[in-house]
């Protein structure tokens, strides 16, 4: 087992400065916006990206957090179920412009996952997604508007996302198994 | 691929407390740990519940089915609505306990309940022990809704649920259960959950109807721990005004009209004298002490109708609860139940 670091602390600032400023553009500043992160890591990266924005706006965007654990489509098969989390999001999603947020995309099943678990609280008049990291392996036709960093990998291979807020630093690691296991 | 990667290819962390329990026949094994992950996942189903239209189709294409041998509105409905809210296919059967002898046929039941597809057997019957006994005979998860004297945990965790929104921590706090202890399922569950909890139980009722082993030479004034149905340490006092003072928790248990027939007490008038929860009587009990009754409740017998609706009462609460909780067990055992 290999790692390789492939974002610092400076990496990932920087990812989310730019995030942040091609959100308030492509929607032409802030009106609607509603920041909802993915649990675990995808909460605390909607926070940072609400108050870059908060910085350099001075609007205040409302965050929320999912927790996508009842729609995930895996559930029949796994022999632990997932810990069910708190959905908390703090305004009606309706008619709002919802940005998804989450630290890996990779098959986009999560992503399904998510829009389902948004359309069930509402109606968004849009729903984009943000993520730190496109690791690529997209089992669904589901692209991403926002990307920090694009990282080839092979299937085998994790991306791991390593937030202050959770890990207590920042950090992207590419993990490599050793040859010949899948 | 293995659990963990696949945890992880869809971004929700394999850390944490693991359910691993198949069947949820009572209380008494539960871990601490098991306890609060139940209740941490009836609190995020009780946020579905909140919703404009409260269902999730986390177990889509999943079979429940509610076996009932004794008559039950509540417990049976929260199961089925906690079943639907969870997109499960929702099958009930009643069984009338006189055309269904005791052993084989109800194993025989639950086996062909199986064969036709039934991932989750929710079942109550009169007789302890029989929720076990369809466990071990068949594949299908068991969810125990009560079953004779002996338990009913998702009653207890509701309980617990309930008392977890008022009262953060539930370590040190004074719960007295009032009533016919003898023959309360409720009861026996609560004591283990409660105790697993850190909560300090008083069991008070009629001397007839409380769990004494008198052959042991306990006597009411002796507070002593209970060897009956293997409970774990509580105190017993028969006297209900010592036994509500500085309380938090006054929890009524029903008192069934036919105690009075097999002369377990000697009239409703004198129970509602000794041990119906009165205004006078809670206020012995700290401030704000919580009111709880399991339903049905024969209201102006176990509790006084002011207090039974008054602002101490959480009784509706606990209803509500209910479909939560038992969202949260479905969830977790349908878990135990995997394919392919």
């Amino acid at each position: 087992m290999s790692e390789t670091i492939l974002m610092g602390p400076a990496d990932v600032r920087r990812a989310l400065t730019r995030i942040a400023h091609e959100i308030v553009e492509r929607n032409g500043g802030c009106e609607g916006l509603l920041f909802v992160g993915m649990r675990t890591r995808g909460a605390p990266l909607a926070t940072r990206l609400a108050s870059e924005i908060g910085a350099f706006e001075g609007a205040q965007i409302p965050i929320g957090a999912l927790d996508i654990s009842l729609y995930r489509d895996d559930i029949h098969h796994l022999q632990v179920q997932p810990v069910v989390h708190s959905t908390d999001i703090p305004v009606d999603v309706a008619d709002r412009r919802v940005v998804l947020v989450d630290d890996v995309l990779f098959t986009g099943r999560s992503a399904r996952a998510a829009l389902d678990a948004i359309m069930d609280l509402g109606r968004p008049l849009s729903i984009q997604l943000a993520v730190l990291v496109d690791r690529g392996h997209r089992e669904l036709p589901i692209r991403p508007d926002y990307v920090g960093r694009n990282i080839p990998t092979t299937r085998s291979q994790q991306v791991q996302v390593r937030l202050l807020e959770v890990d207590g630093r920042d950090e992207v690691a590419l993990i490599t198994p050793p040859e010949g296991q899948p | 691929m293995t659990i963990s990667k696949e945890l992880e290819r869809q971004g929700t962390p394999a850390a944490g407390p693991a359910w691993r329990r198949r069947h949820v026949l009572d209380l008494d094994d539960f871990t601490a740990e098991e306890l609060e992950l139940a209740l941490q996942t009836a609190a995020a189903m009780a946020q579905v519940l909140r919703r404009e239209i409260p269902r999730v189709p986390t177990l889509r294409g999943r079979t429940i089915v509610t076996l009932f041998y004794e008559a039950s509105t509540r417990t049976r409905v929260a199961f089925e609505l906690a079943a639907k809210a969870l997109s499960a296919d929702v099958v009930s059967v009643t069984a009338q306990a006189s055309s269904v002898s005791k052993g084989e046929s109800l194993v025989d039941t639950a086996r062909t309940l199986r064969a036709t597809g039934a991932d989750i057997i929710v079942i109550r019957h009169p007789s302890a022990g029989a929720p076990y006994l369809v466990a071990e005979h068949q594949e299908a998860s068991v969810i125990n809704a009560g079953d004779g004297w002996h338990a009913h945990p998702s009653q207890a965790l509701l309980d617990l649920y309930t008392l977890r929104q008022h009262l953060q921590e539930l370590r040190g706090r004074k719960v007295v259960i009032v009533g016919d202890i003898l023959h309360s399922r409720v009861a026996r569950s609560n004591v283990w959950g409660l105790t697993r909890a850190g909560a300090r139980v008083v069991l008070c009722g009629p001397p007839t109807l409380l769990p004494w082993d008198l052959t042991a030479g306990a006597t009411p004034s002796s507070s002593q721990p209970l060897d009956w149905m293997r409970l774990p340490p509580v105190e017993v006092e028969p006297d209900l005004d010592r036994a509500v003072e500085e309380a938090d928790v006054v929890m009524a248990l029903r008192l069934q009209g036919e105690r009075q027939q097999t002369g377990l007490i000697t009239s409703i008038a004198d129970y509602i004298k000794h041990y119906q929860i009165t205004a006078a009587r809670l206020a012995r009990a700290k401030p704000g002490a919580l009111l709880m009754h399991p339903g049905p409740m024969n209201e102006g017998i176990e509790v006084a109708p002011e207090v039974a609706r008054g602002p101490q009462s959480v009784v509706d609460e606990q209803v509500a609860n209910g479909v939560a909780v038992r969202m949260a067990l479905l969830y977790l055992v349908a878990g135990t139940q995997t394919r392919g």
